[in-house]
């Protein structure tokens, strides 16, 4: 029960795009095509759920021990680049289609304010998902980090297949390009309100 | 192109305002405008950060080795944010406590790594500070706006003095709101512009 409601909220109650406001940069700058929107959300969905299973496992068995809390900013951005780097080096390697596929992505990532959004909530917030709030453990972290990513990936797709057929359109001058993109999105958010309280 | 020390500051409230010609630090200006106060301080902790950057990363541009030149800026930004998450624990606990994740996550805020790249690693550490403060003052400018028009809107105040009773519309304080007031002014900056 708990996993369903984790993945509930964390896909459509609690949007990382439409409700938290993380990843808004990559969202509105590669969702012009549906083919690049998908390789992104791939992208992000990956290293999300690689980068809070590292970030948790340094906070937890490093930083705490050591009482260093307060140096969390600074670690977790440096082992998400570290870590952005060495998929894209070891995706070379090992899958080069899917390097190919997912490759121009890989370095936006870093700055991608989702994954560094995510690795921080998960140690320092508690949730509650149906029990007493409670700090995550590392599977339910892990599935959290996962969760998220793929509403990240529902939010880019849906918003990505609104943005072809509304470049076909004839908007206002004013109106073009990213003006009407965040009017489509903040109706998009309007209608994921309609979740909220189902989880 | 050379520009007046004026010209350096000013020209990020207008012209090359981050938020609404150069589209960057979208994350923040969303989620943090819940209202003017929220908005203006989260300008002001992002001007912070911005400022100390520039100056240090302009002052050790030339002993940085151009191949890891990105993690270099990264970890000083971070630092001085990790100095900033100190100051505002200590003095101001409940604008802290308000802006919650959004202060950690100035690290990964474009605006800043893009000032480094783009202008502090060429210029002199007054003239870097200066951009700092421009862009920083632009930033701050835009989210007090926004913050402004979402919290009339949507609580029927302004700096939080209530000018009329009960609630406003609840959704321009919530996430689609912040979507729709940001996309609306956007449209009618550009209509300014393309007037002038």
């Amino acid at each position: 029960m708990e996993i369903l409601l984790i993945i509930v909220s964390a896909i459509f109650v609690n949007n990382i795009v439409l409700s938290q406001f993380l990843g808004i940069c990559p969202f509105l700058g590669v969702s012009n095509k549906l083919s690049t929107a998908t390789g992104m959300s791939a992208a992000v969905c990956f290293v999300i759920t690689l980068a809070t299973l590292v970030t948790y496992l340094l906070n937890k068995y490093c930083l705490v021990p050591l009482d260093l809390q307060f140096l969390q900013t600074i670690a977790f951005i440096l082992v998400i680049a570290a870590l952005v780097q060495m998929v894209e080096i070891v995706l070379k390697k090992v899958s080069p289609s899917l390097y190919q596929a997912l490759g121009i992505f890989l370095p936006l990532i870093t700055t991608n304010c989702a994954v560094l959004g995510v690795a921080i909530n998960v140690v320092t917030k508690e949730f509650t998902f149906g029990q007493p709030s409670h700090m995550l453990g590392l599977g339910e972290a892990v599935l959290y980090a996962f969760a998220t990513a793929v509403g990240y990936g529902v939010a880019m797709i849906l918003f990505s297949g609104l943005r072809e057929h509304l470049a076909m359109n004839d908007v206002p001058k004013a109106f073009k390009g990213v003006p009407i993109a965040l009017v489509t999105v903040g109706i998009l958010a309007m209608a994921f309100m309609g979740f909220s309280g189902i989880a | 192109m050379t520009m007046t020390k004026l010209q350096l500051i000013t020209k990020g409230l207008i012209k090359d305002n981050p938020t609404f010609v150069l589209l960057l630090g979208m994350c923040p200006t969303l989620a943090t405008t819940t209202s003017a106060i929220n908005g203006l301080s989260m300008g002001l902790a992002t001007l912070f950060v911005l400022v100390l950057s520039n100056m240090a990363i302009s002052a050790i541009a030339s002993l940085v080795p151009d191949k890891v030149h990105i993690p270099v800026y990264i970890v000083v930004i971070a630092t001085f944010v990790t100095v900033l998450q100190f100051l505002m624990q200590a003095f101001t606990p409940s604008v802290y406590a308000s802006l919650g994740l959004f202060i950690p996550l100035i690290v990964v805020n474009c605006i800043v790594l893009g000032r480094a790249e783009a202008f502090a690693n060429k210029h002199g550490v007054i003239d870097s500070a200066l951009d700092g403060l421009g862009v920083g003052l632009g930033f701050t400018l835009s989210l007090t706006v926004i913050g402004l028009v979402r919290e009339i809107l949507g609580s029927g105040s302004a700096f939080g003095f209530k000018f009329i009773s009960g609630d406003g519309m609840l959704a321009f304080v919530m996430a689609p709101g912040a979507f729709l007031v940001l996309g609306y002014l956007m449209v009618l900056f550009n209509k300014y512009l393309a007037k002038k």
